[in-house]
């Protein structure tokens, strides 16, 4: 099963790393969630997989009854699944107010002459000014 | 949104599911569960409340707003890391206080402290995004 | 030492505030830091002439052999007493030349620290100490020569001098370090007897050439000397300082300073004489060149230093002796010159010498002043700049090489000098007055003292060598010579070569004075000028140029404002790197163990797979929300079924608000359009498809390698003893490892606060009726 793992993770890499050369933001946004979960499925299987039984010690013993799963790794990813839906939520609310400002989800489109940026900056500094 | 069987069942589940949620939450140092379990699924239900009620109905019935949860949420963080140094142990070091009643041994500990922080804080934060975009 | 230094920086940083409280009398009162340092050198006196070294060291940064340590021989004292004797006549010229200035105070300012940071330079005895303190002198020299910052080519001239000297200063740095690693210590006290060792490192050649492009560049040696022409846009008191006795001499006594334990080799000699007398050569013809005043001085200033370079080089006692005389001798009479030179422009409004004349009756103080330092600079007896020019010829006769070349080198640019002295010194004053700008008198009391009394020390020090030949000239030499030397200055040598060439010399430069006008606008002297003045100075405008251009290409194409672009770059440097690097160190390794996978194991994985594709394939949103909800419910299968219920658990938490959350936002959202090129999706499907293949088979190989179980092992087997809780992963995530979880909580709350923002935000805005939405 490591392997299937490794190419399951493999496969939503590079479903990721393709949703996020996308012009598209939304897809963008949608290649971070794969790209996460793969990064999580890396960890997992880099612990090494065991059927047998998970890290929790029945009641009564002290000790968890072997072979049991490598907790390590499940304490990472645990969190890790949880900070990436954070950076999931931020991101997409992130592209929901870029498209409502910009009326464009096209990442070309939002692209802005740097020197009109600067223009407009300025004007805007000077509004304030007054 | 509009459905009588989501605004029944909600209103029905939605008591229920929290004290799951706090029931995950408890057992989480010894069986499955914890604050970022217990903590999603709290926020699940009040979720699901949003969505059948609204956001603002939602925000009134569980009155704290969620920026005050996260604040809570650091509160009791903060203080799980500080109450071991007051008897000079390194910062969020483990503190035990075994309670025995008749049969039942309640077990009251700094980490406890610390997974409420951390269930606030999913709470909030999943609240924050969730009644933000509803009400939009 | 350290005292005496801090203070004039301290007092530095307060001046501006001084101004606003004393007004015109700042710089009376501040001239008496510098003047009172001066004393301070002078009681070390005796000790030094006594040929005593005094050293004084605190502790900076102990670690990197740092330390804040002071080295006071003869060379450090002479120039320790000309920064601060002639910085005394500055702050007070300034404070006439500038008077009623709005920035004045923040030329007290600056021209302190600057004093400071020289001084700090010739004291040094730790190279890195000397370091710092020769940058802050480009650094603060930068600030002075653009004081006029409102006007461009003063910018410009300030950005040229310390771009030039920067670069400078970073070969230093390295020349310093590595120095100071071959030597095996960071003292220069240390390093001066260790010359045998750093002469016989195979790193000479390169500590050498470094050391020698930051003094050239410090001390305007060709091929950079144009930088300290350009820097004449600075206000006079600026260059009557920087340009005679500090700035541009810091390079000199650089060299002067290591020539103990670098110099002594036909290297050296090579270098450091050829470089000399090089940029004497050119520098003589274009001191012809031009008539403003100050850009005559600049260039007489450029050729002094190249005679001192060259007189360093040459390495024997009597050269020595030379340079130590004509570091005093120059000082002394370029910054009175270039006063005087402030003040004419201050007084007639122009400096130009075509525009002078007759100013004589009018300024009589500085026609005195200019007439005694022009002979001194001219080398007349019994002025101080004689002893030095006949030392000079004595040496360039004496010299182990080329001395017949070096002689007449020597001759031709003395008699450029003693032309450019005639030139500044008796064209603006003598001769029919010339209507001039501005109606001239005599300068103020604070702009006459310091040329006068500088000029007459030429003459006092001329006529009565002995006053400081033992005590102060001896000492110097030595310390530039690195043993100690015995001799004694005289006027009077009876009739010799070196008398013979004084006379041709000045014959010479009374015939060069005479023809100047017409040799001035000739045409050779504008096709020499352009060759080596603005030839050096194109280089460096080219450079400057194409670094900004280049910068400019680099950033448009790298910063293009595409995501996807940026995206692409990392990916495919990642894929490069860690696809090169894998292949080549390690290689792809694999367990086979699918015998042994069950058939809902299969099942599972072609359910996520084709999930995926369906992910990246479709267009329908809510295709690609449930196609995402498939692979994160498959995930969490896979989780349960390998022994992590509380991963499951989360990750079909997760997956179900992923949905909700997805589902929110999109609802709000355009459809998804096709809208791209077919090449780029297939280019893209490459790239991403190399990076999986990458990602697979690192995975795979990590797989066969041994794995440690010792960290897992352990929180297993504390979980309950030492912290009660029968979760593994829960005891891990609150108690073992609650300081990450603290952290990683604290990045989730964030994000939601950063969310609560984002939406709110925008609604505040278009409540005020200021969102363009």
């Amino acid at each position: 099963m490591e392997t299937l793992l490794a190419i399951i993770g493999g496969a939503l890499f590079a479903a990721g790393i393709y949703m996020v050369l996308r012009r598209n933001l939304i897809k963008a946004v949608i290649g971070i969630i794969l790209i996460s979960n793969a990064v999580n499925v890396l960890f997992f299987n880099l612990g090494r997989l065991t059927k047998a039984n998970p890290p929790l010690i029945w009641e009564g013993n002290t000790l968890p009854v072997s072979p049991f799963a490598n907790p390590l790794p499940q304490a990472l990813v645990l969190t890790a699944i949880v900070i990436g839906f954070g950076l999931l939520a931020f991101a997409l609310v992130l592209a929901y107010r870029s498209y409502k400002e910009l009326g464009t989800v096209d990442l070309d489109d939002m692209k802005m002459d740097p020197v009109e940026v600067s223009a407009e900056m300025r004007a805007e500094e000077e509004q304030v000014n007054q | 949104m509009k459905s009588l069987i989501l605004h029944t069942a909600t209103r029905l589940l939605m008591a229920l599911l929290l004290i799951f949620s706090l029931f995950l939450f408890f057992r989480g140092h010894d069986e499955p569960g914890g604050g970022f379990i217990g903590g999603l699924f709290g926020a699940g239900a009040i979720t699901l409340y949003a969505l059948a009620f609204g956001a603002e109905k939602a925000q009134q019935t569980i009155r704290i707003s969620p920026l005050t949860m996260i604040a809570w949420g650091f509160v009791a963080l903060i203080i799980s890391g500080i109450l071991p140094m007051i008897v000079n142990e390194p910062f969020l070091t483990g503190q035990w206080l075994f309670l025995d009643f008749a049969d039942t041994e309640v077990k009251l500990s700094s980490p406890l402290i610390f997974d409420i922080g951390v269930y606030l804080c999913v709470v909030g934060f999943i609240l924050a995004v969730i009644f933000s975009l509803e009400e939009e | 030492m350290l005292i005496a230094l801090l203070s004039i920086f301290i007092v530095g940083l307060i001046a501006p505030g001084l101004y606003s409280v004393l007004r015109e009398k700042t710089g009376w009162v501040l001239a008496i830091l510098p003047f009172s340092v001066f004393i301070y050198f002078l009681t070390l006196f005796p000790a030094i002439a006594d040929g005593e070294v005094i050293t004084q060291s605190t502790d900076w940064v102990p670690l990197f052999d740092v330390t804040l340590s002071f080295y006071l021989d003869g060379l450090s004292m002479l120039f320790a007493l000309l920064v601060t004797g002639i910085g005394t006549f500055i702050v007070l010229y300034g404070s006439g030349y500038l008077a009623g200035h709005e920035y004045i105070g923040r030329f007290f300012c600056t021209i302190l620290l600057f004093m400071g940071s020289m001084l700090g330079v010739v004291l040094a005895d730790n190279l890195i100490t000397l370091f710092v303190f020769w940058e802050l002198t480009s650094f603060t020299s930068y600030l002075l020569i653009g004081f006029s910052h409102d006007s461009a080519e003063s910018r410009n001239s300030a950005l040229q001098a310390l771009l030039v000297t920067g670069i400078g200063g970073l070969a230093l740095l390295a020349g310093l370090i590595l120095m100071g690693y071959t030597a095996g210590t960071f003292e220069m006290s240390e390093i001066l007897n260790s010359g045998d060792v750093l002469r016989e490192s195979p790193l000479y050649l390169g500590i050498l050439i470094l050391i020698l492009a930051g003094a050239f560049t410090k001390s305007a040696q060709f091929p950079f000397h144009f930088w300290l022409p350009g820097a004449m846009a600075a206000p006079t008191p600026v260059s009557a300082y920087l340009h005679s006795a500090t700035m541009v001499k810091a390079g000199v006594y650089l060299l002067a300073r290591v020539h103990p334990a670098m110099g002594d080799t036909d290297l050296w000699f090579y270098l450091v004489t050829g470089f000399g007398a090089a940029t004497l050569l050119i520098s003589a013809w274009l001191a012809l060149c031009y008539t403003d005043m100050k850009q005559i001085l600049a260039y007489t200033t450029v050729m002094v230093l190249a005679t001192l370079t060259m007189l360093i080089g040459m390495g024997f006692p009597l050269a020595h002796q030379a340079a130590a005389v004509y570091i005093l001798g120059h000082a002394l009479y370029k910054a009175s010159l270039f006063m005087v030179a402030g003040a004419i422009d201050h007084e007639a409004g122009t400096r130009d010498i075509a525009k002078l004349g007759g100013l004589r009756s009018l300024m009589p103080i500085s026609a005195v002043a200019a007439a005694l330092a022009a002979l001194s600079m001219a080398g007349i007896a019994p002025f101080f700049g004689f002893i030095g020019k006949e030392l000079l010829y004595e040496a360039a006769l004496e010299a182990p090489m080329w001395s017949t070349l070096l002689i007449s080198i020597a001759v031709l640019g003395n008699i450029a000098v003693v032309a450019a002295a005639g030139i500044v010194a008796i064209k603006p004053f003598y001769g029919p007055k010339v209507e001039t700008p501005k109606h001239a008198h005599e300068a103020p009391l604070s702009m006459w003292i310091g040329p006068i009394t500088l000029a007459s020390l030429g003459v006092v020090f001329g006529s009565l060598p002995f006053l400081i030949d033992s005590s102060l000239i001896v000492p110097t030499a030595s310390a530039i010579y690195g043993e100690t030397l015995d001799f004694y200055l005289s006027l009077w040598h009876g009739i010799n070569l070196p008398l013979i060439l004084s006379v041709v010399t000045l014959l010479g430069g009374i015939a060069v004075y005479k023809i100047w006008t017409g040799l001035q606008s000739s045409t050779p002297a504008g096709l020499y000028s352009t060759t080596f003045h603005d030839g050096p100075k194109g280089g460096y405008q080219f450079l400057v140029d194409g670094m900004l251009s280049t910068a400019g290409w680099q950033t448009r194409v790298l910063q293009n404002g595409m995501l996807r672009y940026y995206v692409l770059t990392i990916v495919v440097t990642m894929a490069v790197a860690i696809g090169y690097t894998f292949m080549s160190r390690a290689g792809f390794a694999w367990n086979n163990e699918l015998g042994s996978v069950e058939l809902y194991e299969w099942t599972l994985f072609a359910t996520i797979i084709a999930s995926a594709l369906i992910a990246v394939m479709v267009r329908s949103r809510l295709a690609i929300i449930v196609a995402l909800g498939v692979i994160g419910f498959g995930l969490a299968l896979i989780y349960l079924m390998y022994g992590a219920p509380d991963l499951a658990m989360t990750q079909v938490l997760v997956e179900t608000l992923t949905v909700i959350l997805v589902a929110l936002v999109l609802v709000h959202m355009p459809p998804l359009k096709k809208s791209e090129a077919a090449g780029s999706k297939f280019r893209d499907a490459v790239i991403a498809l190399t990076l999986g293949g990458i990602f697979t088979a690192m995975t795979l190989t990590a797989m066969t390698l041994p794995f440690d179980l010792f960290i897992s092992e352990q929180f297993a087997e504390w979980s309950y003893p030492a912290a009660h809780g029968r979760n593994i992963v829960n005891v891990i995530l609150v108690d073992f490892r609650a300081l990450d979880t603290m952290g990683e909580v604290v990045v989730v709350a964030v994000a939601g606060l950063a969310v609560y923002a984002l939406v709110k935000m925008n609604k505040k805005q278009s409540k005020n009726g200021g969102a363009e939405s």
